[in-house]
C-alpha cells in the first residue's frame, strides 16, 4: 500500500512536472481546439478529470483482476482502448438518464474524448510504471488535472491574443502553437519542484 | 503494378500524412527528438498500416457496415501488440525510447483514416501498397523532422557530428518547447503555401491545418468523422440540433457555453 505522502508526490509529479500536454503531447487535439474561450476550456478540463479518473479506475481493476489472474498481460492495448471506448458510451447513456443537469454541461465534450489519447495513455502508463490501484486512479486524476491547467491558461492567453495584428501566415494555429511552447518553457521551472 | 506504384507516390508526396494532411501529431511531436527516433517511430507505424489495410482489405467483405470500427481497432490493436512484442525481443533500445507511444499508434488518426477511407473499399494489393506509401510518407516525414530538432538542439544527425565545434546546440529545441515550435513554423510554411496555391488558382482544398483547426468539429470534419464513421455523425448532428431549444437555462445556471453557441 502506498503511503500518503507518495500519493501527493505523484499528485505534483503527474499534473505539473510531466504536465501531460506541454511535456508528453498526449491530447493535444483539444488542447488547440476547444482553448479558444475559457469557460468552454473550463468545461472540457471538468470533463476530461471525470473521464480519465473513471477511466484508470476501471482499467486498473480489469487489468489487475482479469488480465493478471489469466496471465494475458499482453492483451492490454487491446481490452484498455475497447474497455475505454465503451466506457465514455456508457457514461454518457449514463448521465443523460440520471443527470441531466451533469449531462447538459458536460455532454458535448463527451464524444470528443473517446478519441483523446491522454485517456489510453494514463492507462497505459499506469501499466508501464507499475501503479497499484490507488495509485493509478491518483495518476489519473493528477494527469487530467495538469490538463486542465494547462489548458485554461492557454485560453486565457488566445483571449487576450486575439485581436493582435500577427502575419497572416502566424495567423490561427501558428500562433497558438507558439504560445503552447513558451507555457511548455514556463512548465520546465516545475521540474526543481522534486 | 502501375496503380502499386501510384499508391506508393500518393502516401509520399500527394497526400502526405503529415506535410499535406496533418493527421497523427500527437506522436510527430513526441517521438522526434532524434532523426532515430522518428525514423523508428515511422517504420514501426508503417508496418502497422501495411499490414492492418492488407487485412481490413482481405476482411471488407465479411466485416457488417454497422460494426466495422470496432473491427478496425481490434485489428489494429492486434498488430501494434504484435509489432511491440518483436520491438521488446529484438530492438529494446528503440522500444525504451518510443516507450507509450509505440501502443498508442492505436490511436493515431492516420491508420484508422486509411481503413476507413481507402482499405475498406479497395482490394488487398493496392490496399498494402497505399499503407506502405502512406506509412513511408508519414517516415520521411518524421526523419526530417527529428533531424531538424537534432540538429538544431545537439549538433548532431544519427549521432553523429554535424555542426563545427563554434556551434552552440539550442538545447531546447531536443526539449518538449522546441517540439512546438518547429510545428508552429510547419503550420506557418503550409499556410503561406496554401495562400500562394489559392492566388495562384491551383487546387489547395487538401492541405489540410491539422486536427488542432477545427476541433469543434471534429465530429463532422476530422478523426472523429473517421473514427465513428458518417452515420454516427449523423446522429450527433441531429442530436446537437435538438439541443439548443432545451439548453439556455441549464446551461446559463453552470456558467457553460455551450460549444454550438460559442461557434457564432
Amino acid at each position: 500500500m502506498e503511503s500518503v505522502k507518495e500519493l501527493l508526490v505523484l499528485l505534483v509529479a503527474s499534473s505539473l512536472v510531466s504536465n501531460v500536454v506541454l511535456s508528453q503531447f498526449l491530447g493535444l487535439c483539444p488542447f488547440l481546439g476547444v482553448s479558444r474561450k475559457t469557460n468552454t476550456a473550463a468545461g472540457m478540463g471538468v470533463a476530461v478529470i471525470f473521464v480519465i479518473t473513471l477511466a484508470s479506475a476501471v482499467a486498473g481493476v480489469i487489468y489487475k483482476f482479469v488480465l493478471q489472474r489469466f496471465h494475458v498481460e499482453y492483451l492490454e492495448t487491446i481490452v484498455f482502448i475497447l474497455v475505454i471506448a465503451a466506457l465514455v458510451q456508457f457514461v454518457e447513456m449514463f448521465l443523460r438518464k440520471a443527470m441531466p443537469a451533469l449531462y447538459k454541461a458536460l455532454g458535448v465534450y463527451l464524444p470528443l474524448i473517446t478519441t483523446n489519447c491522454a485517456v489510453l495513455g494514463v492507462a497505459l502508463t499506469n501499466v508501464q510504471k507499475e501503479y497499484g490501484i490507488l495509485a493509478g486512479i491518483v495518476n489519473g486524476f493528477a494527469t487530467a488535472l495538469g490538463f486542465t491547467i494547462a489548458i485554461i491558461i492557454l485560453a486565457g492567453l488566445r483571449e487576450k491574443l486575439e485581436h493582435n495584428d500577427i502575419p497572416k501566415p502566424f495567423q490561427g494555429m501558428p500562433t497558438v502553437l507558439l504560445t503552447a511552447g513558451l507555457m511548455a518553457i514556463a512548465f520546465c521551472g516545475f521540474s526543481g519542484l522534486l | 503494378m502501375n496503380r502499386a506504384g501510384e499508391r506508393l507516390l500518393n502516401g509520399l508526396v500527394k497526400e502526405n500524412p503529415t506535410f499535406v494532411l496533418m493527421l497523427g501529431m500527437c506522436p510527430t511531436l513526441a517521438v522526434t527528438t532524434s532523426a532515430m527516433n522518428g525514423l523508428g517511430m515511422g517504420l514501426t507505424t508503417m508496418a502497422v498500416l501495411a499490414l492492418s489495410n492488407l487485412l481490413i482489405s482481405l476482411l471488407r467483405k465479411i466485416i457488417p457496415d454497422r460494426v466495422r470500427i470496432p473491427a478496425f481497432i481490434v485489428v489494429i490493436a492486434s498488430f501494434v501488440t504484435a509489432v511491440q512484442l518483436l520491438l521488446e525481443g529484438y530492438l529494446p533500445a528503440l522500444n525504451k525510447a518510443l516507450g507509450v507511444y509505440i501502443p498508442l499508434i492505436v490511436v493515431n488518426c492516420i491508420i484508422l483514416g486509411r481503413a476507413e477511407s481507402y482499405a475498406y473499399s479497395n482490394p488487398p494489393l493496392p490496399s498494402l501498397f497505399d499503407g506502405i506509401g502512406m506509412g513511408l510518407g508519414f517516415t520521411v516525414a518524421l526523419t526530417c523532422i527529428g533531424a531538424v530538432r537534432e540538429i538544431l538542439g545537439a549538433g548532431e544527425l544519427f549521432g553523429y557530428a554535424l555542426m563545427p565545434d563554434a556551434f552552440e546546440p539550442i538545447r531546447i529545441f531536443g526539449q518538449a518547447p522546441g517540439a512546438f515550435f518547429v510545428l508552429a513554423s510547419l503550420v506557418a510554411l503550409q499556410n503561406f503555401v496554401k495562400e500562394k496555391r489559392k492566388a495562384a488558382g491551383k487546387p489547395y482544398e487538401k492541405i489540410g491545418s491539422g486536427c488542432g483547426e477545427d476541433c469543434l468539429n471534429c465530429s463532422d470534419t476530422g478523426c472523429a468523422r473517421r473514427f465513428y464513421g458518417e452515420k454516427k455523425a449523423g446522429k450527433e448532428k441531429a442530436a446537437a440540433a435538438e439541443k439548443p431549444m432545451s439548453a439556455p437555462g441549464m446551461a446559463g445556471d453552470l456558467e457553460i457555453v455551450n460549444l454550438e453557441e460559442e461557434e457564432k
